[in-house]
């Protein structure tokens, strides 16, 4: 549905965006991740025809956004950063203006339009200046906006910020269920919404992308390596010597002290094997009892900082 | 018309700034024909004559903010994203603005109307002068349009308009000081000269063609503007 080629993007002489290809197959939800400055904006705003790209080509739905603007801009509904709205004018008016920009079916305008509101829950609040409205209602509309047309695609930046906690999740239920029928791109930097929501993550980091998958192999490549968190009774240089000399350990460093005789040890294996039971049995013999072992699992954030920082996955702080 | 144009009509009358304009050119205009009527002297086109130099400040005021907002607000990204190609947007801003100047000069025109109907008259000089007029206010629309494309700040904005109005009305007295081919082009662009020959009563195609080609020239520097800025800044 949408397909990205080698784009580039310079602001002068600054690299925004680096030659970043990627897909997104139709009715799929992708999730844009990287820090501040990344590119994520940059690389929306070219996809939606408002910027123009230095070098590299955006297909939507088999249109160039450079030869065929207008039909890639039909087939688009966006949520920029800013949601772009017109202070002076009340939700209904709004509205009804950016249903004719869209060039959206006059006929079916009305009930289109209250089927939105009912969707983002504005319908209380059509007829408030937009002025007047808390900045979660404003992103409502800003999302509201954005599926005027109802184009194909769906592009958000960041679309729960500045929402409070029930209103996120019901925006995420709402884009959850756009999904059906759509084809969607989401920028966040929340990242359990990418986890919840995405079913593939793009992590960009300096204008090109650092790691793509989905949420749950993305996870899994890391905790492969695994690691364990101990915590267990006895004279921390005999637990460190007891544990380094199991086969298969990589290294075992004491991290705190929790009371007397009791600290908490990070582990790792070697070729990722399981030596949680050997470790156990040990343990036991030289009468040293474990109170804690768990595996820890690479979050999303691991895995965020892990690729952002390109410090390798070996160096994932404890949680 | 387009959705931009009648939003921003819709605008500009929901907001205060279409009446305080209005209610402004009519005391002026009405400051002007006052000495006129009592003399009873009905040539209305020495007044408009000399209230025309008002529209160098009353068209900045009502097209300052016609782009710069949009810019400012980031609302230009809804405009720029939607199927509504750039053309039809700026056509659509200008042609809003020119619409108000139009509600503002149709409403004055109840002075003229008056001396017509109390005189039983109506003469080739007042019609020129309207059409003039309304011709002059275009090509003003334009530059006020084109100013609000440079910046997203709409008091630059019309400041900058006021010069470039002021210059074009002044351009005519100065332009034998200054002599040679620079006189010329100063005396060939001086909206003055030319508004002149309507008030005489002459609709002379050189001079219509003058001010429908410098608004469209002027449109279409705007679209050049924007897109320029898409390209150089993020």
């Amino acid at each position: 549905m949408i397909e990205i080629k080698n784009l580039v993007k310079h602001y002068g002489q600054v690299v925004a965006v680096n030659d970043i290809s990627f897909k997104v197959k139709e009715g799929e939800i992708l999730g844009f991740l990287g820090p501040n400055g990344a590119g994520k904006s940059t690389t929306m705003n070219i996809i939606t025809g408002y910027l123009p790209s230095t070098s590299g080509t955006v297909e939507v739905d088999g249109y160039d956004i450079t030869t065929h603007p207008e039909e890639v801009k039909k087939r688009i509904g966006y949520l920029p950063e800013q949601p772009p709205l017109y202070k002076e004018m009340t939700v209904t008016e709004y509205l009804s203006f950016v249903s004719d920009l869209k060039k959206a079916p006059k006929n079916k305008k009305k009930s289109e339009l209250s089927d939105i509101m009912e969707l983002v829950g504005l319908t209380d609040h059509r007829k408030r200046l937009i002025d007047n409205l808390s900045k979660g209602y404003r992103q409502r509309v800003g999302l509201a906006q954005a599926l005027i047309g109802n184009p194909k695609v769906l592009i958000l930046d960041e679309p729960t910020v500045g929402l409070d906690p029930k209103q996120i999740v019901e925006i995420r239920r709402v884009i959850k269920g756009l999904a059906s029928d759509r084809t969607i791109i989401l920028s966040t930097h929340i990242l359990p919404e990418v986890s919840m929501i995405c079913e593939r993550v793009v992590i960009i980091n300096k204008g090109q992308i650092a790691a793509e998958d989905t949420p749950d192999r993305l996870s899994n490549n890391l905790s492969k390596i695994s690691k364990l968190n101990l915590t267990i009774k006895g004279d921390k240089d005999k637990v460190l010597k007891t544990l380094g000399n199991i086969p298969n350990v990589k290294y075992v460093t004491m991290t705190t002290k929790t009371e007397d005789l009791v600290y908490k040890y990070v582990l790792e294996t070697k070729n990722n094997n399981d030596i949680r039971e050997e470790i156990f049995f040990k343990m036991a013999e030289s009468k040293m009892p474990i109170l804690e072992l768990k595996p820890s699992a690479a979050t999303l954030e691991d895995i965020f900082i892990s690729v952002v920082s390109n410090a390798g996955i070996t160096q994932t702080e404890e949680e | 018309m387009s959705a931009v144009a009648r939003k921003e009509i819709a605008g500009y009358f929901k907001s205060p700034i279409a009446y305080v304009l209005i209610g402004v050119y009519i005391l002026i205009m009405s400051i002007y024909i006052h000495p006129a009527l009592k003399a009873g002297y009905g040539d209305f086109v020495d007044v408009l004559d000399d209230v025309g130099i008002f529209m160098i400040f009353i068209i900045p005021i009502l097209t300052m903010r016609i782009l710069a907002e949009d810019k400012k607000n980031g609302t230009e990204v809804l405009l720029l994203t939607s199927p509504t190609s750039l053309p039809k947007i700026v056509i659509g801003k200008f042609l809003a603005t020119f619409t108000v100047f139009l509600v503002i000069v149709g409403i004055s025109f109840v002075y003229p109307m008056v001396v017509v109907i109390f005189e039983g008259v109506i003469t080739t000089q007042l019609v020129g002068a309207y059409i003039g007029f309304i011709l002059l206010g275009a090509a003003f629309c334009s530059v006020g349009v084109f100013c609000s494309s440079l910046t997203e700040n709409q008091i630059i904005s019309a400041i900058i308009s006021l010069v470039i109005m002021f210059s074009m009305w002044i351009a005519d007295q100065y332009a034998a000081t200054v002599g040679g081919m620079m006189g010329s082009i100063m005396e060939w662009m001086s909206v003055l000269t030319r508004y002149g020959v309507f008030t005489q009563g002459l609709l002379s195609l050189e001079n219509i063609i003058f001010f429908l080609s410098f608004t469209a020239l002027m449109l279409y520097m705007t679209i050049r503007v924007i897109e320029r800025r898409r390209w150089v800044q993020g």
